[in-house]
C-alpha cells in the first residue's frame, strides 16, 4: 500500500429524515459536535472548514453556531458527490501544509418530493423542462432498463437490493426507512419510472455529517484507531457517455466517470478490488447500485444476478456494499451523503458497527454519481 | 388555434410541402453531429460554424421509461392537470449514422416497448402557451407494422 498521508480521527452525523422546525445548519452542528467529541478535539483547534449544500447558500456559515473563530471555511458544491469533496478539500488542505487539523461538513434538507428546478440551473434549454425531460429519475430508469436488456439483470435482482437496503436499514438506528420489506412488495409496489418501482428509489430528505481530519503522522496522538485515507478521486463525464439530463448523446458510447474515478482510486491507493472488505455504492435506485457493483470493479456486468441471489453483498457476504442501507435506507441529503458513506465506514473500519459489523474489515471504498455525471471515489482503510 | 413549436429551431416546422419534418441538428467538419443544433462547437481545439441538417427521422429504441407523476409545473408545460395526467413514456432513440436522441414517446405503456423496435419521428400537440398558441412537440412513435 501507498504511505498515507491524511487521517481521519473523529466522525458524526445527524439522523437522516425530517425534522421540522430544526434547520440544516443545525443538524450540521450536531454532526459537528459528535465529531469533534468522537476525535478529542475542540472547535476552535479547527484550522480549516470545507462545507457542502445543495440548499444552504453558505454552508460555511455555520461558524456562527459553533464559533466564529475566524477560520478559513469554504464551501463545495459537486452535486451528489458533494461528501466526497468536501473530504477532499480538507484532505488537500492537510497535504498543503494550510491546516494540521481540518473538518469537512455536509448539510442539507429537502422539501419534500422529487428534484424539480428549472433546466437553466442544469445549463439546459427551458424547452426540455417544459416537455418533462428535465427529471433525474428518467435516466435511472432508462440506464438499467437498458442494463438489464445488455447484461441480462432481472427484476427479482432489484428487488433483492432494495430488501437488503431495508433490512441494513433497520439495522441502523440512524437510518430514515427502518421498515423491512418484502421482495414481493417491491416489486408490486407502483411504478414511477420503469422498471424502478417506489420501493426502489431513495428519496431526497434532511441530515447532516462531518469528518475531523489530521496529518497521518499525527493521527495516533488522537486515537488509537485512526482511518487512513488511501485515494480520492473525481471524474466528470466524457464525451459520449450516457449520463444524466442529455438531450442526446453519440453512437461511439464510451464508460461513465464511475469506471474512470474508480480505476484511478485503485491506482491511487495501490489497492485492487480483491482488497476492498466493504463498500458504500451510490443507491439512488436499486438499479444504479447493481450497475455500480460492475463499473467499480468489483464484480463483472452481468454477475450481479448471481452474487444477490447467494447473499455477497449482504453483512455477512463476501463483498457487503451499503452495510447501513446506503441512500435507499438513509434518503438523500445531497450534501451528506457522502460523508454518511465515509461515517458508516470508519465506523466499520474501526469495529464499532454493532450488529452491523462486518468481520475485521480493513479497506473500505465509497463511491459516489450524481448530475451533472460527476462520480467520486474515496478509499478508506485501517 | 395557430401551431407553433415548443421551441424554435428543434425540428422543421411548418414542414415543407411534400416533406416530413425532421429533427435539425448541427453537423462539424469532422462529420460529428449535435442534437439540438447549436451554432458553434469546438472540435479539436479548433472552433467552428456547425452546419444544419436534417436527422434521420427512423431509428431504433435504444432504452426507454415512464413518467408515472405530473412533473412539477413550471416548469412542465403539458396540457393537463393533476387530475387529467396520463402517464407517458420517455426514450433514446438510436439515428443511423447521427447519434441517440432523447424524446417522448406515442405509446404511453412501457409494457408494449421493446428496446431495438424501429421507431419513427412524429410531430403532435404538447400544450398551450401564453399567447393561446398550440405548442408543438417532437415524439417517436412505434413503426407502423407493413400491410
Amino acid at each position: 500500500m501507498t504511505e498515507p498521508d491524511v487521517a481521519i480521527i473523529g466522525v458524526g452525523l445527524h439522523p437522516f429524515g425530517r425534522y421540522p422546525g430544526k434547520s440544516a445548519m443545525e443538524m450540521g452542528e450536531d454532526a459537528v459536535y459528535e465529531a469533534l467529541t468522537d476525535a478529542g478535539v475542540k472547535w476552535e483547534d479547527i484550522q480549516a472548514l470545507y462545507a457542502g449544500s445543495m440548499e444552504v447558500k453558505n454552508p460555511e456559515g455555520i461558524v456562527g453556531l459553533l464559533g466564529q473563530t475566524g477560520v478559513p471555511g469554504r464551501a463545495v458544491f459537486t452535486g451528489c458527490a458533494t461528501g466526497a469533496t468536501s473530504l477532499a478539500m480538507a484532505a488537500n488542505a492537510i497535504r498543503l501544509g494550510d491546516a494540521d487539523i481540518a473538518i469537512a461538513i455536509g448539510l442539507d434538507k429537502h422539501p419534500r418530493g422529487a428534484f424539480s428546478d428549472d433546466p437553466s440551473v442544469s445549463g439546459l434549454p427551458l424547452w426540455y423542462g417544459q416537455a418533462g425531460l428535465f427529471l433525474t429519475t428518467h435516466f435511472f430508469g432508462m440506464k438499467i432498463n437498458r442494463y438489464m436488456h445488455d447484461h441480462g439483470i432481472t427484476s427479482a435482482t432489484l428487488a433483492k437490493v432494495a430488501a437488503k437496503a431495508f433490512r441494513n436499514g433497520a439495522k441502523t438506528h440512524h437510518a430514515w426507512r427502518r421498515k423491512p420489506l418484502s421482495e414481493d412488495e417491491i416489486l408490486h409496489a407502483q411504478v414511477l419510472n420503469y422498471p424502478l418501482t417506489q420501493y426502489m428509489y431513495c428519496g431526497p430528505n434532511e441530515g447532516a455529517a462531518a469528518a475531523v481530519l489530521v496529518r497521518a503522522d499525527r493521527a495516533r496522538q488522537y486515537t488509537d484507531t485512526p482511518v487512513y485515507i488511501r485515494a480520492s478521486t473525481l471524474r466528470s463525464r466524457r464525451e459520449g457517455a450516457f449520463e444524466l439530463l442529455s438531450p442526446s448523446f453519440g453512437l461511439d458510447i464510451v464508460p461513465g466517470p464511475t469506471v474512470e474515478a474508480s480505476k484511478e482510486a485503485y491506482e491511487q491507493a495501490g489497492l485492487g478490488p480483491e482488497d476492498v472488505d466493504l463498500a458504500q455504492l451510490q443507491d439512488t435506485d436499486a438499479g444504479s447500485e447493481v450497475i455500480h457493483m460492475a463499473e467499480n470493479g468489483l464484480c463483472a456486468h452481468g454477475e450481479q444476478g448471481k452474487l444477490l441471489a447467494e447473499g455477497a453483498t449482504e453483512i455477512t457476504g463476501r463483498i457487503p456494499v451499503n452495510t447501513d442501507g446506503g441512500l435507499l435506507a438513509n434518503g438523500e441529503p445531497v450534501g451528506a451523503s457522502g460523508l454518511r458513506q465515509v461515517y458508516e465506514l470508519v465506523n466499520q473500519l474501526r469495529g464499532r458497527a454493532g450488529d452491523r459489523q462486518v468481520t475485521n474489515p480493513r479497506v473500505g471504498y465509497a463511491q459516489l454519481y450524481g448530475a451533472p455525471g460527476t462520480a467520486a471515489v474515496t478509499i478508506l482503510s485501517r | 388555434m395557430q401551431q407553433v413549436p415548443l421551441a424554435e429551431g428543434l425540428f422543421s416546422w411548418p414542414p415543407e410541402p411534400g416533406k416530413q419534418p425532421a429533427l435539425i441538428g448541427g453537423k462539424a467538419s469532422n462529420g460529428k453531429i449535435f442534437f439540438p443544433y447549436r451554432r458553434r462547437a469546438v472540435i479539436d481545439g479548433v472552433r467552428e460554424d456547425l452546419e444544419k441538417i436534417e436527422l434521420p427521422r427512423r431509428g431504433a429504441l435504444w432504452t426507454f421509461t415512464s413518467q408515472h407523476f405530473r412533473p412539477t409545473a413550471p416548469p412542465y408545460a403539458g396540457d393537463d392537470d393533476a387530475r387529467s395526467f396520463q402517464p407517458f413514456t420517455v426514450g433514446y432513440v438510436e439515428l443511423p449514422g447521427a447519434l441517440h436522441v432523447e424524446a417522448r414517446l406515442t405509446e404511453p405503456d412501457p409494457a408494449k416497448l421493446t428496446i431495438g423496435q424501429p421507431m419513427e419521428l412524429v410531430i403532435e400537440p404538447f400544450g398551450v402557451d401564453s399567447d393561446g398558441n398550440q405548442t408543438m412537440i417532437y415524439a417517436f412513435a412505434p413503426v407502423a407494422e407493413e400491410q
